[in-house]
């Protein structure tokens, strides 16, 4: 039944457009029921789903002669992830309400990306894994090239070859594991359980992980994303942060940390302090935290700053899989659920709100204007969301970070008081943008400029994103119980031997 | 299963504060009174919560206790006991007095009085949680609200003033949650009754130095390090010279209201975690750096009275005149921690100070509130508030100066009036204990003194002048509203065993968990 | 060596005999009765019956397998060669039907002719294991080719590309005969695995030539670098039909005739260019023109203005994955290698049918007249949207499959070897350079606005079926590649390879 969140999106996808030129409210009423379609899929599965084991939705055949089949499957981690698809698309397309000129194409592109997403997130087979993560590209070219704002062609196009080349690193990884354990099936749990050797792994296992890890925006191959967001309308930068990103992530532990756990393993010499793989990418991932913290705090353009923000918050989901402890593991999960979900409002507030009415993302020009008097729903927004993404106690992202910290205590104890450190630069960059953006009109210098109210589809989206985050962020239990059993799994087993803790 | 009166209360104000913005900015009157009726809903449950109280036992009741996050030892643990309900119920009279005093508020009236109701949301947590992270989820979330009643309405420097008392209070709390972390890192538990236990049995440091010292930190300084973490965390918030720098100007700028609210209420929060964190967890550690301590506490009591003197703002006077008063409540503590080798007749002087500290806490709250409300009314009344502006009042509003007197009289500490057994009782209790310390605090009894009465002579008495001939006296409705706060002063000051009595048995345990 | 009678030889060549009776009756036809009508109509008919004749040579290919091998290899019939036959005329059925809308010439019938003797001398390519016969059916192939290049005599830039294609092609034949004489000496037989078994390692001066000369006839004909100096040209400025023949249809024949010829002919002296384990031989020397052709075919498409010379340089970087078939040399990468130039061919069709209907309305082929076309003309845009995605590998399109089965036949070859996986890594590197240009031509298309006075795009209803039945093929195939993949498997298992 979780299948029909792909065919529901795709076929939404075609049926957009077959509708008429000119029907703009069409479009985003069909957009929004399919998307609304997928949700409530995604949710009764979930609610459904008793344990996090694995469980198969479909598994046919595909190309015999190769061993691939077309195997679709679910456990707690997918059901999660498939989730926040859900609620993203939903609160996506609301904010996309205003899009007048070709709506239905862009609904079209919005769907079919959704669909493929959420096709990554359910496939077991890896082939079927990679068509549906490369069918993500397209789309998304087209969504930030067409209806994009800043430098909206370079964007697109250095997202896309990024993400290509990222997906060529994967293909190269796969296809040499296929053969090597003996081209008969593609089939995860097959492939995880051959025992690849030690120095196979040594090489495949960075090779699949940067691959994926560029979509993810690992440092320092991070750089298409700021651009990338800026350049994107506001549902696809909220799409590509709160969900693309997340595929990166979703394809490092799903692919390279399963089916090369040795990888993981120490070199057994060290090199600049570091021994292993797993060393060297914690140690990126941290800088990432920071790097992007520190960037983040000196940006002029508030959507660079959200931007960074992703980055930065990346690292820490990229960490806490690197822990390789079952808290650290389970904090990273939720971080990819709280991160989706508050960067795409932070998206939502300064694409949509600020910079629709605005026309304009400079801080420095956006201060005079009086916000938090003129749109005072896109303020408060802000500072929620803002609190949120500081990892303020209440909301989802502080048992992520919490988790995460202490995962990352257990393993890499010098990281973590990093790690603290990029998380207090977290709060001072938020402060200073919301601060900058909405709070300067302190003297009675301007009347508030006359903006246009924030419509009734803002509004319903934002309420959704953040009863979201304080969902997870007061009951983050209900995630856990799925996560947990989700990571006992035989899959991992490989991971667990090699030094799981 | 108990009917969960914890959860319930706090949940109060903050679905107060929802239906406030869900109702919008239609009917301003409605809103202020719609707000009113929470928060004395909140009044009401707390009143049944004291009545049903048990005050023979000191230990907690109300429990509730749910896991929350398993994975981290994350659980939702309410329980109160006597300092608990205590300061309920002194967050539950101060609210509604900071919303009276707010109701000349004009712009923005919902999103101002949401804020207000979701502050006393954070206030009722932060009392009653037993749980770390659960505490420190309600501590942090409190200086939203307040940041931004503050930078909203507040006054022409608000910006500035807003971000010192921002930054100030992030920087303590983040020292917290280091040092907590450290603990949980340690223990595996973030609860304070398991932590207060542990070091009751002298295990906590052990445990803490075995675990975490092989991480070649800081070794067997680590237990002062936490220590001083947790300890900034609290000395700002009291605050504790030299931590304070933030209170004057935050104070002056906030709108009347919300200063009432910060002092009355948001100022204990300190002090309680003096009480309930930093003293049965990390006692030794304290006693350690005791002396040091006490000149601390009693260069807040003299130097804040001595700088009330120099002010001409009436706000920033009483913003000074709150620290020392709560320098006070530092001294009492300060000497309660004192190590005593379990001299009997000092362990009554320990529990005289301890019942005089919690006593100062709510009487402060209550006079401290009613005090600003008044300046609110003379803010209204005039716009001004400046220490010159005004004079000879008191001919043209004599009940208004009668009843501003009575409780500036309590904040003087006439004996009588609530103000004074709180302070008698401390002075009573840390005499014998830490002797120079108290003779020195004396000074500060002075210096207030000089600083009300020069408030008496300057507003009220002397020559009237002429600007103010038409001053408007109290008006019924005014009088009536300030009615039951007077009155709980004089029932306070004639019969403290009103409050004594709920609460001795709790400090009995309090200081026995000493280990004297 | 058998004797054959005639009847027999008949009854095995029918396919052919239909195919070149049909050109001489499309011929006869046009000529007698449909002087006076339209260029239109008389592309029509001419299409029609040429295409029926192909029909006939299909079934006729379909409903009398046999399994023969006449006169030791001059002729093969057996389901591997009739599988590739079979597709030639689809293609051709296809390039016939494209052409329909064309009006750069009113030599209908020779045109047609012209096609239908190319068509011819495929079919005898792929069925030949025997060198002489390999030389003539390759040069009835090309002077074809060569002619049918020339046809739009109204830009003297048709001519010159043709005249160009005509050098070139005539020199390297010219090579290829020279090798294959030096093959005949050296072997004293014509056909290929006679020879295989006559070659002796280790390498001899003149087996090198032969070899080296073979491989640039062949190199030549499949436009792979450094043989490729036609191809921008011819592409650019040959007749839409043609260039879009030359590009589907020729490279399936070319291709497989290659293929059958290195793996027939010299399998003992193949080497190897695996990573480290280099050893001398001819899978070598294709891996290195392997490299260079993906490696000059993508970077030089990146600065192109014009779509079909875009197209040229990214047909010799498709050249440049294909002979990684080549150099794996195994009955697998056979099977990928048909595969990918199969659905190859339907993409290349595709796109160009697309690119000769904007050329019509607009007169020019540069990427400025594509601005804006999914306003302009919708189901066409959405077509080329397929066709060009295929081309660039994205899923689920035919091209992703073909590539990946492609990659997995060369790194195959040997179980634990990871020999080629150099020249994979390479290829899949510089299929990701390759989107860069693709997305540039799509990004004209759908994000473009297009200029103020474009008007509708109208192109026949037939060519639009046509393509959208292309679209369609590309998608299916894509989704579901077992279709072809198992027709094809089960013609290479009996092969014998």
């Amino acid at each position: 039944m979780l299948a029909g969140t792909i065919y529901i999106s795709f076929l939404g996808a075609l049926a957009l457009l077959l509708l008429p030129r000119r029907s703009t409210t069409a479009a985003r009423v069909l957009a929004l029921l399919t998307a609304s379609a997928g949700f409530a899929i995604a949710l009764t599965a979930f609610l459904q789903h008793r344990s996090g084991e694995l469980e198969t939705i479909t598994r046919i055949p595909w190309i015999p002669t190769l061993g691939i089949e077309y195997h679709l499957a679910a456990d707690g981690i997918s059901l999660c992830l498939v989730l926040l698809t859900g609620i993203i698309a939903i609160a996506g397309v609301l904010f996309s309400w205003n899009i007048e000129q070709r709506t239905r194409e862009f609904f079209s592109f919005y769907l079919l990306l959704i669909g493929a997403v959420y096709g990554v997130f359910l496939s077991y087979d890896l082939f079927l894994l990679f068509v549906f993560y490369e069918i993500v590209i397209i789309p998304k070219y087209f969504l930030i090239a067409t209806w994009g704002s800043t430098r909206r062609e370079y964007g697109a196009m250095k997202l896309a070859l990024y993400s290509f080349i990222g997906s060529a690193m994967v293909l190269v990884g796969l296809i040499a594991a296929y053969v090597a354990a003996g081209a008969k099936s593609m089939s995860l749990d097959s492939l995880a359980g051959y025992p690849f050797s030690l120095h196979f792994q040594m090489l495949a296992f960075p090779l699949v992980f940067v691959g994926f890890a560029i979509l993810a925006g690992l440092w320092p191959f991070h750089t298409w994303a700021p651009t990338g967001h800026v350049a994107a309308p506001t549902a696809a930068s909220m799409l590509l942060a709160g969900v693309v990103m997340k595929l990166g992530a979703y394809g490092c532990l799903r692919v390279a940390m399963t089916l090369f756990p040795l990888g993981l393993g120490p070199w057994g010499f060290h090199l600049l302090g570091l021994g292993s793989w797993r060393d060297v990418f914690a140690v990126l991932a941290v800088i990432g935290i920071v790097y992007g913290a520190l960037v983040a705090l000196v940006q002029k353009d508030f959507k660079f700053v959200i931007g960074y923000s992703s980055v930065s918050h990346m690292g820490f989901i990229l960490l806490g899989l690197m822990t390789l402890n079952q808290i650290g593991l389970s904090g990273a999960i939720i971080q990819m659920l709280s991160h989706g979900i508050i960067a795409s409002l932070l998206f939502a507030v300064v694409g949509r709100m600020v910079y629709d009415r605005t026309h304009t993302r400079e801080l420095a020009a956006l201060g005079p204007m009086n916000l938090n008097k003129a749109i005072p729903f896109a303020a408060v927004t802000f500072v929620i969301a803002g609190m949120a993404g500081m990892g303020l106690p209440g909301f989802s992202g502080f048992v992520a970070e919490l988790m995460i910290l202490v995962g990352a205590w257990h393993a890499f104890p010098v990281l973590a008081v990093c790690v603290g450190a990029g998380i207090v630069i977290g709060v001072v960059y938020i402060w200073r943008a919301m601060q900058k953006a909405f709070f300067v009109g302190d003297a009675e210098t301007s009347a508030p400029s006359q903006l246009p109210p924030i419509s009734l589809p803002e509004r319903l989206g934002a309420v959704l994103l953040i009863a979201t985050s304080v969902a997870i962020g007061l009951y983050p239990q209900m995630l856990l119980r799925v996560i947990a059993p989700a990571l006992n799994s035989p899959l991992f087993d490989g991971l667990r031997k090699g030094g799981w803790r | 299963m108990m009917f969960p009166w914890i959860t319930v209360l706090t949940a109060t104000p903050v679905a107060g504060a929802l239906a406030l913005l869900v109702a919008g900015e239609r009917n301003k009157n409605l809103t202020r009174w719609l707000a009113l009726a929470f928060s004395l809903v909140a009044l009401l449950l707390t009143l049944l919560l004291w009545h049903r109280f048990d005050p023979a036992t000191g230990s907690l009741q109300f429990q509730e206790r749910y896991t929350w996050v398993p994975a981290l030892a994350i659980e939702y643990h309410v329980g109160i006991d006597g300092l608990g309900l205590l300061m309920l119920a002194l967050s539950s009279i101060v609210v509604p007095i900071g919303m009276a005093a707010s109701w000349k508020i004009e712009e923005r009236v919902p999103l101002y009085f949401a804020l207000m109701l979701l502050l006393q949301t954070c206030l009722f947590g932060t009392f009653t949680a037993l749980n770390f992270v659960h505490w420190f989820t309600f501590w942090e979330l409190s200086l939203v609200p307040a940041f931004f009643l503050i930078k909203l309405w507040g006054g022409p420097r608000r910006t500035p003033a807003a971000t010192q008392f921002l930054v100030y209070t992030m920087v303590g709390s983040i020292a917290m949650l280091l040092a907590f972390l450290a603990l949980y890192l340690a223990t595996g538990t973030f609860d304070f009754i398991e932590l207060t236990q542990l070091a009751g049995n002298g295990n906590l440091m052990p445990i803490v130095l075995a675990k975490l010292a092989g991480h070649h930190l800081m070794l067997h300084h680590l237990p002062m390090v936490l220590f001083a973490g947790v300890f900034l965390g609290f000395a700002v918030k009291v605050p504790l010279i030299p931590f304070h720098t933030w209170l004057p100007s935050t104070y002056a700028e906030a709108p009347t209201g919300t200063t009432i609210l910060l002092t009355g209420a948001m100022s204990k929060m300190g002090l309680y975690g003096f009480l309930r964190i930093l003293l049965p967890i990390f006692g030794p550690q304290m006693r350690a750096v005791l002396t040091p301590l006490l000149w601390l506490a009693v260069a807040t009591v003299v130097l804040s009275a001595y700088a009330a003197l120099a002010q001409k703002d009436l706000k920033r006077i009483f913003a000074y005149s709150s620290i020392n008063h709560l320098g006070y409540c530092l001294l009492g503590i300060f000497a309660v921690a004192k190590f005593t080798g379990g001299d009997m007749s000092l362990i009554a002087q320990k529990y005289a100070a301890m019942d005089g500290v919690l006593l100062q806490m709510f009487n402060h709250g209550l006079t401290a509130a009613v005090i600003f409300w008044f300046i609110a009314m003379l803010e209204a009344r005039s716009g001004l508030r400046g220490l010159n502006d005004f004079g000879g009042l008191r001919k043209v509003a004599p009940v208004f100066t009668g009843l501003m007197g009575i409780a500036l009289f309590s904040s003087l500490g006439l004996p009588g009036l609530n103000g004074f057994i709180g302070e008698f009782l401390i002075f009573k209790g840390s005499f014998p204990l830490v002797t120079w310390a108290t003779a020195l605090s004396v000074i500060g009894l002075m210096l207030t003194a000089l600083v009300i009465l020069g408030i008496l002579q300057h507003v009220f008495t002397g020559p009237l002048n002429q600007k103010w001939k038409d001053f408007p006296d109290l008006t019924t409705v005014e009088q009536i509203s300030l009615a039951p706060a007077i009155g709980l002063m004089f029932a306070l000051g004639l019969y403290p065993q009103l409050v004594l009595g709920v609460v001795n048995n709790t400090v009995i345990q309090m200081v026995q968990q000493l280990k004297f | 060596m058998n004797t054959t009678t005639y009847s027999q030889l008949l009854h095995l060549v029918m396919p052919e005999v239909i195919v070149v009776l049909t050109a001489l009756v499309t011929l006869a036809f046009d000529l007698l009765f449909l002087r006076n009508y339209r260029t239109r109509v008389r592309f029509t008919v001419a299409a029609t019956l040429a295409s029926a004749g192909c029909v006939i040579a299909i079934l006729q290919l379909m409903l009398a397998p046999v399994q023969s091998n006449l006169s030791d290899g001059m002729f093969l019939a057996d389901p591997l060669t009739h599988l590739v036959q079979a597709a030639l005329l689809l293609l051709t059925i296809v390039t016939l039907l494209l052409s329909v809308d064309s009006t750069f010439t009113e030599h209908v019938g020779e045109f047609v002719l012209l096609l239908l003797l190319a068509t011819a001398g495929m079919m005898f390519l792929v069925a030949a294991q025997d060198i002489l016969v390999i030389f003539i059916s390759l040069e009835l192939l090309s002077l074809s080719l060569y002619i049918l290049a020339a046809f739009d005599k109204g830009t003297p830039q048709s001519s010159e590309a043709a005249l160009k294609y005509f050098l070139f092609g005539g020199v390297s034949s010219a090579f290829l005969l020279f090798g294959f004489s030096l093959l005949y000496g050296l072997s004293g037989s014509t056909n290929l695995t006679q020879i295989a078994s006559a070659i002796h390692t280790p390498l001899n001066p003149l087996l090198v030539i032969a070899i080296v000369t073979t491989v640039i006839g062949f190199g030549f004909k499949v436009a792979a670098v450094p043989f490729h100096f036609w191809a921008p040209d011819v592409y650019e400025h040959a007749p839409v039909p043609v260039a879009a023949f030359i590009a589907s249809a020729s490279k399936v024949a070319s291709f497989f005739i290659f293929f059958q010829v290195m793996l027939l002919g010299f399998p003992q002296i193949a080497g190897s260019a695996a990573w480290r384990h280099f050893v001398n031989g001819w899978v070598p020397l294709v891996a290195v023109i392997a490299a260079l052709s993906m490696l000059l075919g993508n970077l030089v498409a990146i600065v192109q203005t014009s779509v079909r010379r875009l197209l040229a340089y990214s047909a010799i970087a498709h050249t440049g994955y294909m002979l990684l078939a080549l150099v794996a040399h195994t009955p697998q990468s056979l099977a990928a290698l048909l595969y990918y130039v199969l659905t190859y061919g339907l993409a290349t069709l595709g796109i160009f049918g697309v690119v000769g209907v904007v050329e019509k309305q607009t007169g020019t082929d540069r990427l400025s007249s594509f601005s804006g076309l999914s306003r302009r003309a919708p189901v066409l845009s959405a077509c080329l949207f397929v066709f060009v995605l295929s081309l660039a590998g994205i899923p689920p399109l035919a091209g992703f499959f073909g590539k990946f089965y492609l990659f997995v036949s060369a790194l195959n070859v040997a179980p634990g070897s990871s020999g080629l996986l150099w020249l994979v890594v390479f290829a899949i590197a510089m299929s990701a350079v390759s989107l860069y240009y693709y997305l540039q031509v799509l990004k004209r298309v759908f994000v473009a606005s297009p200029p103020d006075e474009a008007t509708p795009i109208q192109a026949s209803v037939l060519t639009q079926t046509v393509i959208v039945l292309l679209a369609a093929a590309v998608v299916l195939l894509g989704c579901a590649p077992h279709l072809l993949l198992q027709g094809i498997m089960a013609a290479i298992g009996p092969a014998g390879l």
